[in-house]
């Protein structure tokens, strides 16, 4: 049986490289259906009910057991390659071998529950923070895609000093600290834990894999050990990953096996096999689940209060220009604030993928329960291109809702708002229509103010927020002209179209 | 000193001075010797723009005149917006090929186009169809999104912009071509050869905080001027520019002006522009100030200009 080893390899390859590579490609050669993937995950397909998807899902989870743990999750497969690697760290590069250990039932369950029972009271903030996939996607955004920009400006850099510029240098991502540090955190953990004992965090802390353990002690297909022919030799519980054979007892803990076939080679007397769980004989007992639905309930309903207080009391305080307490502006397709919070789990796609990289993961602009779901952030130059919708089209999880071109063009993600007394044209009394000239409705127009100057104004209902305006606005560091996000999306009506000239011009004029 | 090594450097400065006063000579001489060497301003009009721009070179002596075998030559379009041609937000895509194919024609060793956008680079470059263009013909596109491939020069005329962040291929180029299309600007009132000269720039917000008017007036006296500014006129903005919403901004005027002046070429852009919308030249300050720099003239009485009606 060790072909399936192999396939599962095979697999998890071609799960794991697309992803990885459409998270970290700087110049955005891949095709943008390389998102098809990415709605191939649990969390992103619930989220977006994806029905599908979770059918195909769940067939495969109740078929195989947790074999979306071992091919398809990235960060899954990311630890096995973690694992792989710390091979040449070792002494003698030997490969690491794993003892069995009990499950960590409490920590586990509890985990799960919190997550679940934080998401029913309305908030996805633990889906988000333990969702795999986004895990994975912000540690790919936050931590690898900057190396790879690194890279790709040093080519850049080397080629353009010869005068060829097939690869041209790419603006670093700007650095979001908490973001970052949730990022580097994660992979901090899962780096320790897969490093030196495997598929730990699978089993312990991903509510993804915890809830999967219940699938797969029910799947059709499982790992299981032939009693009469096994010598308890160990080599496969040496081989366990996720450390759930115990060849002692010849048993396998079936809610913690990803999989992955690791064991099926080990075995020299043919005892242990990937097979059906209904044949007649039951070889294993279903080890008892620890009763712990009270403490569960405790810690859930106290995590949820706290999460509550939190949200409720972030607000920002004590700052001098009324820009910086503005309220944050959403990604087109977001529609409301509460659908946004409550489907978005920062996995940092669409603010890979973001041409303008306008979109920025937050740090505290959406609460503390929204930390690295993304924003709107602008800067010189960056600002939400008019011909653009890909973000809301990329979205695995339905946060952003896809919008065609014609629908996002109308699409108010804020309104600007313009201050008269901070403006050029008013203290300088110089020309500059710098936000009208990139206004792309022209909701900021120019009108007479004086002496043949003119001053910008806004027509709210033609503000779609893209943030041209603000953006190139030369007023620093505050701009006499800004976008006030909006909670719910509106609808800005559509440009009035110029007067048509019909005459036919002959003469030069001159 | 050797009495043949006098009577060489003699000779060699009496050469020299024949020349000098010749080429003083006509100058001072004035508009009859003016009017049979090179035209000042050409205008056509009512013809596709590879054939307007061919007709119009023809009056400057052909390419040939102005782009030497082996030469590095840069084409300078206005690529802002990520708009497609028949917007009239850039300049127009067959234009710029042409151009590019007559300057690989006439021995150009390497033809480069370049714009600091408005709009995402990339964007911009593909959905005006002009790299596309430039591609077909030969040229090469380069980007122009980062400080990296700027390097700072002094504007020793310039008034509030003394000193200005330009594209190093510009600097490192034989011979350049300013390409512009004649749009209305809600800023600028309108852009022409002069505000086009902003996207050679680096650093954009200088311009609009310190009098957008002079500062175009500024990089104007750039010492490197180009060898022609080839204005786009085939369709022009004359309304919401310089971006437009919709095809109601634009017009249909099949014209193309060409000539070294920056002042000239944007003074008769203005008549020209004028007659679709009436604008007072004086609003468009920069020309004025441009003049004032003694960039070029506004009199379009004391130039030769060629007008040629296909």
């Amino acid at each position: 049986m060790k072909f399936l080893k192999s396939i599962r390899i095979v697999l998890s390859v071609l799960f794991f490289l697309p992803i990885f590579l459409f998270f970290i490609d700087v110049t955005g050669k891949l095709p943008l259906y390389f998102h098809q993937f990415l709605s191939i995950q649990w969390i992103p397909a619930l989220l977006s009910m994806n029905f599908a998807i979770l059918g195909i899902l769940l067939l495969l989870s109740l078929l195989f057991g947790r074999i979306y743990c071992s091919t398809i999750c990235p960060l899954g497969v990311l630890q096995d390659v973690l694992t792989w690697k710390s091979r040449f760290f070792r002494k003698k590069r030997k490969k690491i071998r794993y003892d069995y250990t009990v499950p960590k039932n409490i920590l586990r369950y509890s985990i799960l529950a919190l997550t679940v029972i934080v998401f029913l009271f309305g908030s996805s903030f633990l889906v988000l923070l333990l969702d795999p996939y986004s895990t994975f996607g912000r540690i790919a955004s936050q931590l690898f895609r900057p190396l790879a920009i690194w890279g790709n400006n040093f080519i850049a850099f080397v080629l353009s000093a010869m005068g060829n510029y097939t690869f041209y240098k790419v603006e670093q991502v700007s650095f979001v600290p908490l973001a970052f540090g949730v990022a580097s955190l994660f992979f901090l953990l899962v780096l320790q834990m897969s490093w030196l004992k495997g598929r730990s965090y699978c089993n312990t802390i991903c509510p993804v894999g915890t809830s999967l353990g219940l699938l797969s002690k029910i799947s059709f297909f499982h790992i299981s050990i032939k009693e009469s022919t096994c010598t308890h030799c160990g080599a496969c519980e040496k081989q366990c990953k996720s450390q759930c054979i115990d060849s002692k007892a010849t048993m396998v803990d079936d809610s913690r096996c990803v999989s992955c076939f690791n064991c099926l080679s080990s075995c020299k007397s043919g005892s242990i096999k990937f097979e059906t769980r209904y044949k007649g004989k039951q070889d294993q007992p279903v080890e008892q689940m620890t009763n712990n639905s009270r403490r569960t309930f405790l810690l859930a309903s106290g995590a949820a209060i706290t999460a509550t207080a939190l949200a409720k009391t972030n607000k920002i305080l004590g700052k001098n220009d009324t820009i910086l307490s503005r309220k944050p502006i959403m990604p087109p397709g977001a529609n409301t604030l509460e659908h946004f919070s409550a489907h978005c789990t920062g996995c940092q796609l669409c603010v890979t993928k973001c041409p303008m990289q306008v979109l920025k993961p937050a740090a505290l602009q959406y609460g503390i329960l929204g930390i690295t779901q993304p924003h709107l952030s602008f800067s010189t130059h960056v600002f939400c291109t008019y011909d653009c919708n890909i973000c809301s089209n990329v979205c695995p999880t339905g946060a952003l809702k896809p919008l065609v071109m014609e629908e996002k063009k109308l699409v108010q993600l804020g309104i600007a708002k313009f201050r008269k007394d901070m403006c050029v044209v008013f203290t300088d009394e110089k020309d500059c229509g710098a936000c009208s000239e990139h206004c792309p409705t022209q909701a900021v127009h120019m009108i007479d103010y004086k002496d043949g100057l003119t001053i910008p104004e806004v027509t709210d209902d033609l503000c779609i927020g893209c943030g041209a305006c603000e953006s190139i606005c030369p007023v620093r560091p505050y701009q006499a002209i800004y976008v006030e996000g909006s909670t719910n999306q509106g609808k800005a009506k559509k440009p009035a179209e110029a007067k048509k000239f019909n005459k036919k011009v002959d003469d030069f004029g001159f | 000193m050797k009495r043949r090594d006098f009577f060489k450097s003699a000779a060699i400065v009496g050469m020299a001075s024949f020349f000098k006063t010749n080429a003083l000579g006509s100058v001072l001489s004035g508009k009859e010797m003016a009017v049979h060497s090179e035209p000042d301003l050409v205008a056509v009009m009512g013809g596709e723009p590879e054939v307007m721009l061919v007709r119009a070179l023809k009056e400057f002596g052909g390419i040939k005149h102005f782009v030497k075998k082996g030469q590095k030559v840069v084409i300078k379009p206005n690529i802002g917006w990520d708009r497609k041609p028949e917007l009239a937000a850039n300049t127009n895509p067959a234009l710029v090929g042409a151009l590019v194919r007559l300057c690989k024609g006439a021995g150009a060793s390497e033809v480069i186009v370049f714009d600091h956008t408005c709009h995402d680079w990339k964007k911009s470059y593909t959905n005006s169809g002009i790299e596309r263009a430039v591609l077909a013909a030969g040229g090469k596109i380069v980007p122009a999104n980062d400080e990296s491939y700027y390097q700072e020069v002094d504007l020793p005329r310039g008034v509030n912009l003394k000193k200005a962040k330009i594209h190093k291929s510009l600097l490192e180029c034989d011979v350049w071509f300013n390409v512009p299309i004649l749009k209305h600007h809600g800023g600028a009132k309108n852009t022409i050869s002069m505000k086009n000269l902003m996207g050679i720039v680096w650093d954009r917000s200088f311009f609009h905080s310190h009098d957008l008017h002079q500062c175009i007036a500024d990089i104007s006296t750039f010492h490197k001027k180009p060898a022609l500014n080839i204005v786009d006129a085939y369709r022009i903005m004359k309304s919401n520019g310089p971006q437009g919403k919709s095809e109601s901004d634009v017009v249909m005027l099949k014209s193309l002006l060409v000539s070294p002046d920056f002042v000239a070429v944007d003074t008769a852009s203005m008549k020209l522009f004028s007659q679709v919308q009436p604008t007072d030249i004086s609003d468009v300050r920069y020309i004025g100030l441009a003049e004032k720099l003694r960039v070029g003239t506004q009199n379009l009485d004391k130039l030769n200009v060629k007008r040629i009606k296909l």
